[in-house]
């Protein structure tokens, strides 16, 4: 990657650098001895003549010589560094490192490491790993980094991120479903209904048809009123608004609701539709570690030793 | 600030300057005779410190002794089925026999620094560099090599003939047996010191077959080198050039500290004992005899007769030496003795020194001392080998479950520093009828660390709109007084 847009800047830092370690070089070898007039140079143990604190004075005793070697040590080390590796400007040094090239082989390490035991997991069936108490506590420090941003740490979701923890799915809730929907993420759209509908009285009468549809509270009257309303609305939620999950249309006869139940935001769901997005986490994670979270996912609401039994 | 400590006295009249001869190459060569080179820099002057036997002598023996019995030993040691002292870096677990320490007690480390700060003021100011003169790790290994030194290359002058000979068979087996002896000590040094981060007994066998880690292999060979380098060829270089100690000490320094001492008003003039016993009625002799005793047994190579000088670590050698001379010449000893400045000045008995200790500076850096100490012991007793951090969930606000109970989600990052398993209940507490789901038990393995995500959920209308601050609380089954309590933020949305 080229970090300069001009070669003139890479020039510029390479000259700069090399000058400064020449420099310091030159200015040690040149101020380690020099020349005096006879009987001006300073007698070891006297003071340079400097007075603080009315009698603090300075010892004029010249430091060890070793001391000098180490300046000259760190300016061999130097050199030999920049050699090796990259510091000149844009020169990448004979031994090829790069902090990219560190990290690569970090995760290629740690992919040999954990690589085969994520394999031996996508050999499984879904429910088999889901009853297995490593892949278990494996996914759920999986879901943790990467699905509880969203569907919460508990996995019960929050308002327009599903619940995943009951039996309620908008897509299906067998094990391969879940994988699927993980590896290639999903969308979900429900385009504004009001136009549809009706008038402003016909989506308040909708809305109450709706709550309806699960025994919630609701106006009887109104509801009957909307009911030949939902026709609009059956084409993907069905006759008896049991939804389809071929194609992700929650179902509106329970009593879970991905953005609420009350009338309000139903109303507002009608008028001005919901656009929904899963990401997915396909080529992120790679399918053994998507394997072992969508196991973990389905054990959230099925319990393993269970569906073994069954 | 005790401006003595930094500026010795001038040397006696007629004493020639110090290295006066290192430092001048005079003229050169090419008839430019009016000029003279000076170095800026000047090479070493080998130090042969004769060997001393004597109070202060048997006292620094005694402290090789005890802190070489700990350095190598410690690690040798087993304590509940593992290294009784061992601080496992790559786990992050700090084990010191019954004590567990965890990253997240390094703020015991902090206290024990300034512990150990404390106690070097302390130690200091009531009698100077004691800490160099006995305890420092450059003064034992030093001790040690020039005990090896003595045995193979002879005591001083012996040393100085050798270095002065020209190559020679005996010469060089000599120096090479030296060198060896030296090495190997610096080796088992090393091999103790990373002993302290990688079990010692795994750590032999790996040597033996060349299995060690890079970061293994390059400490015990670092920490090797810095024994021999530092202890067989730096010596007093350490002590005057390097050592931070020795630049701040003078601050902690008074008039009262006691310091090693050349009682001027005694010793001088310095005269030899034939001398004095001719001098005349009336006229003054000191005791000092010049013998030199006191310089050729310093590591440092100083003469105490100077005064204090700051690279006179304390040792106390020139104070065996000087009380040895005195015994044979028939005088009382002490006249290089501990004492304190204003005792030599004023003439002060040892009841009226030991008096002078009670003053505020002493008394402050006790009290500090005294202070941190007790808080330190007082709070590793007391502390709970348990830790819980609670994350609150950013995602999620408070939300409305059925029948409009107020939920909130946490993470609980739970940590048993215990070497025992336990059993936790969590539970919260600081709005009526909170609940947590699950409430456990939640079981954690000996110094386990477990995330557990819970809801607290508070009923229908308790609680403040907005944010409440709770606690949740973790109790182990096992053993009720095991508990923690860590605050948290209970949020209830606006109706």
């Amino acid at each position: 990657m080229a970090d300069f847009t001009n070669g003139f800047w890479n020039l510029w830092i390479i000259v700069l650098t090399v000058l400064g370690i020449a420099g310091c070089a030159l200015l040690l070898w040149q101020q380690s001895s020099w020349k005096v007039k006879k009987g001006d140079q300073p007698v070891a143990g006297s003071t340079t003549g400097h007075v603080w604190d009315e009698d603090l004075t300075e010892l004029n005793n010249p430091l060890p010589r070793w001391w000098m070697w180490l300046f000259y040590l760190t300016i061999f080390f130097s050199v030999g560094y920049l050699i090796a590796y990259p510091g000149l400007g844009n020169l990448p040094g004979t031994l090829g490192w790069h902090s990219t090239s560190e990290h690569d082989a970090d995760v290629k390490q740690a992919e040999a490491k954990y690589g085969p035991l994520f394999d031996s997991y996508l050999k499984q069936d879904l429910k088999v790993v889901a009853a297995d108490p490593q892949a278990h506590a494996i996914g759920e420090r999986l879901f943790l980094t990467y699905c509880a941003q969203c569907h919460g740490s508990d996995a019960r979701g929050n308002k327009g991120f599903p619940n995943l923890t009951d039996n309620d799915w908008l897509h299906g809730g067998t094990p391969e479903i879940i994988k699927e929907t993980i590896l290639k993420g999903r969308h979900g759209v429900m385009p504004p209904m009001a136009a549809a509908v009706g008038s402003a009285q016909d989506v308040d009468n909708v809305a109450n048809y709706v709550l309806s549809l699960s025994g919630s509270a609701h106006d009887p009257i109104k509801a009957e009123l909307g009911k030949p309303k939902f026709a609009a609305c059956a084409a993907c939620h069905g006759a008896g608004g049991v939804g389809n999950q071929t194609i992700g249309a929650p179902n509106l006869s329970d009593k879970i609701w991905l953005y609420g139940g009350s009338i309000d935001t139903i109303k507002e769901t009608i008028n001005k539709g919901r656009d929904n997005t899963m990401p997915a986490f396909g080529e992120f994670l790679g399918e053994p570690k998507v394997h072992v979270l969508a196991a973990y996912v389905w054990s959230l609401s099925n319990k393993p030793s269970n569906a073994a039994a069954k | 600030m005790n401006k003595a400590a930094m500026t010795p006295r001038q040397g006696k009249e007629g004493d020639p300057p110090p290295q006066a001869d290192a430092q001048r190459d005079q003229g050169s060569k090419d008839g430019k005779d009016d000029y003279a080179v000076v170095r800026m820099y000047a090479a070493r002057e080998q130090i042969y410190p004769r060997e001393i036997q004597g109070r202060f002598a048997s006292l620094r023996w005694l402290c090789v002794f005890l802190t070489q019995l700990v350095f190598y030993g410690l690690p040798w040691i087993n304590w509940n089925g593992r290294q009784a002292v061992l601080f496992d870096l790559a786990a992050r677990k700090f084990y010191l026999f019954g004590l567990v320490l965890w990253p997240q007690d390094f703020i015991w480390l902090a206290a024990l620094l300034i512990i150990c700060a404390f106690s070097l003021f302390l130690f200091t100011a009531i009698a100077g560099r004691v800490w160099c003169g006995y305890a420092c790790p450059q003064t034992v290994y030093t001790e040690i090599f020039l005990w090896i030194e003595r045995r193979i290359e002879g005591n001083r002058s012996a040393r100085m003939r050798l270095d002065r000979q020209p190559w020679s068979f005996d010469k060089l087996w000599r120096k090479s047996a030296k060198h060896f002896a030296w090495a190997s000590v610096a080796l088992w040094t090393g091999i103790s010191f990373v002993g302290y981060f990688s079990p010692i007994r795994d750590l032999l066998p790996e040597i033996g077959r060349f299995a060690l880690g890079p970061w293994e292999s390059f400490w015990i060979v670092f920490y090797a080198f810095a024994t021999y380098g530092n202890a067989g060829w730096m010596r007093e270089q350490v002590c005057k050039y390097m050592c931070p100690y020795a630049r701040f000490q003078s601050a902690m320094f008074d008039r009262d500290s006691l310091v090693i001492t050349y009682d001027d008003a005694r010793g001088e003039p310095r005269m030899p004992v034939a001398k004095a016993a001719r001098l005349k009625e009336g006229s003054k002799a000191g005791d000092c005899i010049d013998c030199t005793m006191c310089v050729q047994v310093c590591p440092t190579g100083i003469d105490i007769r100077q005064g204090l000088q700051y690279m006179c670590i304390g040792c106390a050698a020139c104070v065996d030496a000087c009380d040895s001379v005195m015994d044979k010449i028939d005088r009382p000893r002490g006249l290089i003795r501990y004492s304190t400045e204003n005792a030599i000045e004023q003439g002060f008995s040892t009841p009226e020194i030991r008096r002078r200790l009670f003053r505020p500076r002493i008394l402050i850096y006790t009290a500090i001392l005294g202070t941190v100490i007790s808080l330190f012991l007082g709070s590793l007793v007391v502390r709970t080998p348990l830790k819980l951090d609670v994350i609150r969930d950013r995602g999620s606000m408070g939300r409305e479950v059925e029948d409009g109970i107020i939920e909130n989600v946490y993470r609980l990052q739970v940590i048993n520093t215990d070497e025992r398993g336990h059993r936790y209940r969590i539970s919260a507490s600081g709005i009526e009828g909170l609940t947590v789901d699950p409430a456990g038990p939640i079981e954690l393995a000996a110094t386990q660390t477990l995330m557990v995500p819970v809801r607290v959920r508070a009923p229908h209308g308790a609680g403040e709109s907005g944010s409440n601050k709770i606690h949740i609380e973790l109790q182990a089954e096992d053993q009720p007084a095991l508990h923690v309590s860590e605050k948290a933020v209970f949020l209830v949305p606006r109706r």
